[in-house]
C-alpha cells in the first residue's frame, strides 16, 4: 500500500515529535448533572493550525468548544494554552476570541463599534482603534457598512462583521462555532476559502466546529471526529477519508461500502477475507487481525468499478449483481447495485465524457469490482 | 376585509359604549358651568382655573408624583434585578418557589398588601408619611417591572453577552454596556407602569399612609365623599389627559420604529 504521506500537506507539525503542542487539552471531563458532554478527551493543536471538531449534535464539540472560550469549566482535566494553564481564567481574561453561531452581533452598535469592542475593553488608544477597526473593514470587504446597524445587514455581512469583531483584537487562538451553518449553500462555500485565505494570511490557529464533514474537510488541517463525548480519530482530511480507523469514523465521513468476512490465511502484507456476500477480499493492510476471527473491509464508492464484463481479477474483490438505481448528479453518476444476497451496493463514476456510447441502464446485470488497495481493513 | 353587517356595527357600539359612555360623561361634565354636576348649564373652563387655586389638591398632586417618581425607580432596580437573576440561574434548589414568589403579589388583595404593610411599619416604629406610601409602593410595583424585565430576557440572545465577556469585558461592563441597553425598552416599560400603577394606587396608599402625606387619589376619594365637584371632573379629565397623550406618543414611536426597522432589513437584503 503507498503511503498517505504523499498526499499530506508540507504543513505537519503533528508528525515532528519535536514541535511543542500550542493548545493542549489533558484528560478533560464535562459533566452536566447525570450527563457526561465530554468524556476523558485529550487533544493537542499546533500553532497555525486550522482544526476542526466534526461530530454529530450533542457529542461535545461545542461543549469542548466553550471550555476552550472559558465559558464552562472542566469538572476534572486541564486545558493548556501556550504553556499555561487556563483553569480558573474567566474568559475576559484568556488570549483566545469566539465567533458564535448566532454571530451574537451588539444590535445597538453599529458595525464600527461592534469591532471596536474588544480594544476598547483593552484601553486602546482612540487613533489605534479605528486604524485597526478600518483595517479589519477592508479585510471583510464591509468598509461602505461600518455605520449601519446589525439589522441592516444581510447574514453573509453579519457573518463578516462576527468575523471581524472576533480578529480585531488579533488573538492567538480563534474558536470558531459553526461560522458557516447560517449561510446559504452558494455564499458557504465560498466563505470557506476565504477562511482558509485568511487563516493562512493571519498565521493564527483556528479552531472550528461543525457538523458539515464536507466543511472540515475542505478547510482543516487536522480533523478530530468526535462522538458521545471522545474523539474517535485524529487525523488530516486525507487519512479520515482514506485510512479511517474504525467503522464509526468510515461510516460518519462519506458513503462507505462495508463487507465483512471471517480473516483467512497468511498473505504477505494482505488480509483474506473469506465468505464476504459470496466472494473473496483480498486488501492490502499493514496490520492484520487474528486468523479465523471477524473483520471488515471498507470500501468507498468511487473506489468500486461498474462493469459489464468481469475483471481479470475476478472472483477476488468482484461480484455479480444488478442496477437498481442511477442517481445522476451531473458530474458523476451513483449506481446502486442489488447482489444475489438482497444487499445493495454504492458505487459512483466521474463523468469524464459527455456522451457516453450505450450507457449503463436500470435491471442490467453488472459486475462490481475494486483494487486490492481500494479499501480499508476496519479494526473493530 | 369582512363586511359591516348590523350585528358587528351594534357590537362594537355595545362595547364600547360600555367602556368610554362613564368617561365621555366625566369629561363633559368637566366643562359645565352649573356647580350641580348632573345638570347641564353651559360651557365652561372655570373649574380648571380653580384648580389652580385649591392649594390642598395641588399639594397632594405634588406628593403623589413624588412618591410614583422615587418608588418607580426603585422598583424599577430591585424589579429588574431579580427578573435577571430568576432567568439566568435556572439551576438552583426551590427556584420554582421563587418565581411563584415574584407572581404571588399581582395577584395578592391590595387590602392584604396593605394591611401586612401596614403592620410591619408599627411593628418596626416607623413614623407613616411620605416614605412609608414610597416603601409600600416600591414593594407592590416591583413584582410588576419583575415581570415585564422577565419576559424580555426570556427571548433575550445570551450569546451576546458571551461574547462581550470573550473580547474582555468584565461581567459588570458587560451588563452595563451590552445587556442594559439591549433590555432598556422592557425596563423603561416595567418604569412606566410601576408609575401609573404608584399614581393611582388608593387602598395601599390609604393603608401606609400618615398626617401630611395624602395622594391625589385619597384627596379625590375623600372629597367625593363629601359629594362630586366639578372641579374633580376637572382634575380627572386632566389626568385621562395626559394618559391618552402618553399611549398615543408611545404607540406612534413604537410604529415608527417597526417600520423603519422593517425598510431596513428590506433594504440590506436587496443588495446582499
Amino acid at each position: 500500500m503507498k503511503s498517505l504521506g504523499s498526499i499530506r500537506r508540507s504543513f505537519a507539525p503533528w508528525a515532528d515529535p519535536a514541535s511543542k503542542p500550542f493548545i493542549s487539552v489533558k484528560n478533560v471531563t464535562k459533566r452536566f448533572g447525570d450527563f457526561t458532554a465530554v468524556d476523558d478527551l485529550s487533544l493537542d493543536i499546533y500553532t497555525r493550525e486550522f482544526f476542526a471538531l466534526l461530530g454529530a449534535s450533542g457529542c461535545g464539540k461545542s461543549t469542548l468548544l466553550r471550555m476552550l472560550a472559558g465559558f464552562e469549566q472542566p469538572t476534572s482535566g486541564e486545558i493548556i494554552l501556550d504553556g499555561q494553564s487556563l483553569a480558573g481564567i474567566p474568559p475576559y481574561r484568556r488570549p483566545v476570541n469566539m465567533m458564535f453561531q448566532s454571530y451574537a452581533l451588539f444590535p445597538h452598535m453599529t458595525v464600527e463599534n461592534n469591532i471596536a469592542f474588544g480594544l476598547k475593553q483593552d484601553g486602546m488608544p482612540k487613533a489605534d482603534i479605528a486604524a485597526r477597526v478600518a483595517q479589519m473593514l477592508k479585510l471583510v470587504k464591509l468598509e461602505k457598512f461600518s455605520q449601519r446597524k446589525p439589522h441592516q445587514l444581510s447574514g453573509g455581512q453579519r457573518q463578516r462583521v462576527a468575523l471581524a469583531r472576533s480578529l480585531a483584537k488579533r488573538p492567538k487562538v480563534l474558536l470558531l462555532d459553526e461560522p458557516l451553518g447560517a449561510l446559504d449553500k452558494k455564499l458557504r462555500e465560498e466563505t470557506q476559502f476565504e477562511l482558509m485565505d485568511l487563516q493562512q494570511e493571519l498565521g493564527l490557529t483556528f479552531v472550528v466546529v461543525t457538523h458539515d464533514q464536507e466543511e472540515a474537510m475542505t478547510m482543516a488541517d487536522r480533523i478530530a471526529v468526535m462522538s458521545h463525548g471522545k474523539v474517535i480519530q485524529v487525523a488530516t482530511p486525507a487519512e479520515i477519508y482514506e485510512a479511517p480507523n474504525s467503522r464509526f469514523v468510515a461510516d460518519f465521513i462519506g458513503d462507505v461500502n462495508i463487507f465483512e468476512g471471517a480473516v483467512g490465511g497468511a498473505d504477505g502484507g494482505y488480509v483474506r477475507l473469506e465468505g464476504t456476500n459470496g466472494f473473496p477480499i483480498r486488501m492490502a493492510s499493514p496490520e492484520r487481525p487474528a486468523t479465523g476471527g471477524k473483520s471488515a473491509v471498507a470500501v468507498r464508492p468511487e473506489k468500486i468499478r461498474v462493469s459489464r464484463q468481469p475483471p481479470a481479477h475476478a472472483p477476488v474483490n468482484a461480484v455479480q449483481g444488478e442496477i437498481w438505481d442511477i442517481g445522476y448528479l451531473g458530474d458523476m453518476t451513483v449506481f446502486h447495485v442489488r447482489l444475489k444476497d438482497g444487499r445493495v451496493i454504492k458505487a459512483s463514476s466521474l463523468n469524464a465524457v459527455r456522451a457516453v456510447e450505450d450507457p449503463l441502464g436500470y435491471d442490467q446485470e453488472v459486475w462490481i469490482s475494486f483494487g486490492e488497495d481500494a479499501g480499508v481493513v476496519l479494526k473493530d | 376585509m369582512g363586511t359591516w353587517s348590523r350585528f358587528n356595527i351594534a357590537s362594537i357600539v355595545l362595547g364600547f359604549g360600555f367602556l368610554y359612555l362613564p368617561i365621555v360623561l366625566l369629561v363633559i361634565f368637566s366643562f359645565n358651568e352649573s356647580k350641580l354636576v348632573t345638570v347641564w348649564a353651559g360651557f365652561s373652563t372655570k373649574w380648571y382655573t380653580q384648580l389652580w387655586h385649591n392649594q390642598a389638591l395641588l399639594d397632594a398632586a405634588w406628593v403623589t408624583i413624588r412618591v410614583a417618581l422615587i418608588s418607580a425607580t426603585c422598583a424599577t432596580v430591585l424589579g429588574t434585578l431579580a427578573a435577571l437573576a430568576l432567568v439566568r440561574y435556572t439551576r438552583f434548589r426551590g427556584r420554582m418557589l421563587f418565581s411563584g414568589m415574584v407572581y404571588a403579589p399581582l395577584v395578592m388583595p391590595e387590602v392584604i398588601t396593605g394591611l401586612s404593610l401596614l403592620l410591619l411599619f408599627v411593628a418596626i416604629g416607623l413614623d407613616r408619611g411620605f416614605w412609608t406610601i414610597t416603601l409600600a409602593h416600591i414593594t407592590f410595583t416591583m413584582c410588576f417591572v419583575a415581570v415585564v424585565v422577565q419576559s424580555r430576557l426570556l427571548s433575550f440572545d445570551q450569546s451576546i453577552e458571551e461574547a462581550a465577556l470573550d473580547l474582555g469585558a468584565t461581567p459588570v461592563r458587560t451588563f452595563f454596556a451590552i445587556t442594559l441597553p439591549v433590555i432598556a425598552p422592557a425596563v423603561f416599560s416595567g418604569w412606566v407602569l410601576a408609575f401609573t400603577l404608584s399614581l393611582d394606587d388608593l387602598v395601599i396608599s390609604s393603608f401606609t399612609t400618615g398626617p401630611g402625606a395624602t395622594t391625589l387619589p385619597m384627596k379625590i376619594y375623600s372629597q367625593v365623599r363629601l359629594g362630586v365637584t366639578p372641579e374633580i371632573n376637572a382634575i380627572c379629565t386632566i389626568l385621562i389627559g395626559i394618559v391618552a397623550i402618553g399611549v398615543v406618543v408611545a404607540s406612534i414611536v413604537t410604529k415608527q420604529r417597526e417600520a423603519q426597522r422593517e425598510r431596513d432589513e428590506r433594504a440590506a437584503f436587496a443588495q446582499s
